[in-house]
């Protein structure tokens, strides 16, 4: 908790203060490697496959039909899902909940005792979260749990996430899906 | 469209709660509706409110409620919010809110009206200030009364209930004389301000002074107020909702205090412009009312 200096004035490690900021354009980071974004797209393909209860987590932009981008991606995520064998738990939006949150089945960035189903949830897809919720969210759940988080983000990536990668669009999404078919079938899964 | 951001893509149908379905499928938005939204169709439509953390009873969680269904277009409306207990229930409101700094809730709100205004020309798009007497009456009277001398298209709606309640009972301009609170102990030693007759003076189209102890009124006020402020100019309500933790009544015993106010520091007043007159006796012609 609370030590010295700005580092401290976050009640979380944050990555930022350990030397990890969000990958420039076209590439991607794990953990704290910038890699390219093929090399980042196996792996995270490799993480769902084979860790505990695998989940994505579809935010706002991508759960309502507001736009084309988001129905196409709507589509691919249901597929992505399908393919990395992962549950789907929505985060359709950001109001707190009273009087209290069920962590068993959902998750709430308004919510400090977020842990994500209690730590069972062991690799995470944050899609369609806004950017302001998730770089919250990634921090708590990268403090309270071992989850491996995976922001795939249509903007500029979140370095709180072990894994992320940026300007992620449907066709980007049409890409990570082959890859973690391909993936799949060297682990003969 | 604004309302698209309410339509669940169908690949994701299953695994939304019941809420949030029932927040597209049955909620009275605008643009499902033939005749205008209101009050009567709370007990079986879907609310825009689901929940709140005010203390049980509080009349600021009915007016809410009766506001929200009031709103001619809720998908095309932003509500500006202050500081204040009433921003306890901001954050469960399922329609866009701004919480702006204590007492900025009409710059802020000037700011979103002439962008949207700007951005989105051939919509129309409503934006509401609603903020306790603290933000309105003392420490945002400034930027209130600023945006009623320039002329803003934005209604203003202060939820007086005569005290900060959320910084635990202090006076405020809003306070009646001779009232003592927790935290005012030697008793207030003047006048209640009077801020519907200021509102009027600064240049407000449509001003009342109301108690929510009648649902059907304030929805009424309410969007005649909104219309108003679209094509005219500003508006202003003052709705008490009175604090019963700070004035010792208990959680059933709000109606009752708003009925007696009802005679005395809250009998009604209203004031229409000529030219508000006339345009709300057209929309009402066109069935908007
Ligand atoms: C700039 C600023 N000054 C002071 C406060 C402290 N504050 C929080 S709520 C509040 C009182 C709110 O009173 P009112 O507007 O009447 O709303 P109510 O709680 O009565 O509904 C105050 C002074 C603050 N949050 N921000
Ligand atoms: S303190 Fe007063 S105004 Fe605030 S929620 Fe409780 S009763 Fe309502
Ligand atoms: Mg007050």
């Amino acid at each position: 908790m609370a030590n010295q200096g700005p580092a401290y004035y976050s009640p979380y490690p944050t990555a930022l203060y350990e030397g990890v900021s969000t990958p420039v354009e076209g590439k991607a980071i794990l953990l704290d490697k910038e890699v390219d974004e093929e090399t980042a797209m196996r792996e995270i393909a490799k993480q769902m496959l084979t860790k505990e209860n695998a989940t994505i987590f579809p935010g706002p932009q991508v759960l309502y039909s507001y736009s084309d981008e988001a129905r196409k991606k709507a589509a691919l995520i249901k597929e992505m899902a399908e393919v990395l064998n992962a549950k789907m738990i929505p985060m359709y939006d950001y109001r707190p909940k009273y009087p209290k949150i069920d962590a068993e089945i959902e998750i709430n960035p308004n919510h400090p005792n977020l842990t994500i189903w209690h730590n069972d949830i062991k690799a995470a897809i944050f899609i369609g979260v806004h950017c302001h919720y998730a770089n919250v969210a990634l921090k708590m759940v990268r403090c309270e749990t071992d989850c491996y988080t995976i922001a795939m983000c249509a903007l500029s990536g979140h370095e709180d996430a072990m894994a992320t990668i940026r300007d992620q669009h449907a066709s980007d999404l049409e890409q990570f899906i082959k890859i973690a078919r391909e993936v799949k079938a060297e682990l003969k899964l | 469209m604004a309302i698209d951001i309410y339509k669940i893509n169908p690949e994701f149908r299953d695994i939304m709660p019941k809420e949030i379905i029932d927040l597209e499928e049955n909620a009275t938005w605008a643009q499902n509706q033939k005749k205008p939204r209101g009050i009567k169709e709370m007990p079986d439509t879907k609310e825009i409110l689901e929940e709140h953390s005010l203390c049980a009873g509080c009349p600021e969680a009915a007016a809410l409620r009766y506001v929200l269904a009031a709103l001619p277009k809720p998908e095309e409306t932003i509500i500006v919010n202050s500081t204040g207990c009433t921003s306890l229930m901001f954050p469960h409101i399922a329609l866009h809110t701004v919480h702006s700094l204590f007492g900025n809730q009409n710059a802020v709100a000037t700011g979103i009206k002439r962008v949207l205004d700007w951005r989105f020309p051939d919509i129309e798009k409503d934006v509401v200030v609603l903020a306790g007497d603290g933000a309105t009456v003392d420490i945002g009277l400034d930027y209130t009364l600023q945006s009623f001398f320039r002329q803003e298209n934005i209604t203003t709606i202060c939820f007086d209930n005569e005290v900060y309640a959320n910084t635990g009972g202090q006076e405020s301009g809003a306070t009646p004389k001779g009232q003592v609170f927790k935290m005012a102990p030697t008793g207030k030693k003047f006048e209640k301000v009077k801020m519907w007759e200021l509102a009027t003076t600064a240049g407000c189209h449509y001003t009342m002074n109301m108690t929510a102890s009648a649902p059907k009124a304030v929805a009424k006020a309410v969007r005649e107020a909104i219309l108003v402020a679209r094509e005219i100019g500003p508006t202003f309500l003052n709705i008490y909702t009175p604090c019963i933790l700070e004035i010792g009544l208990s959680a059933n015993e709000g109606l009752g205090e708003m009925k007696d106010q009802d005679k005395d520091r809250f009998a009604s007043y209203k004031f229409v412009s000529p030219e508000a007159e006339e345009f709300l006796k057209k929309c009402k012609e066109e069935g908007k009312l």
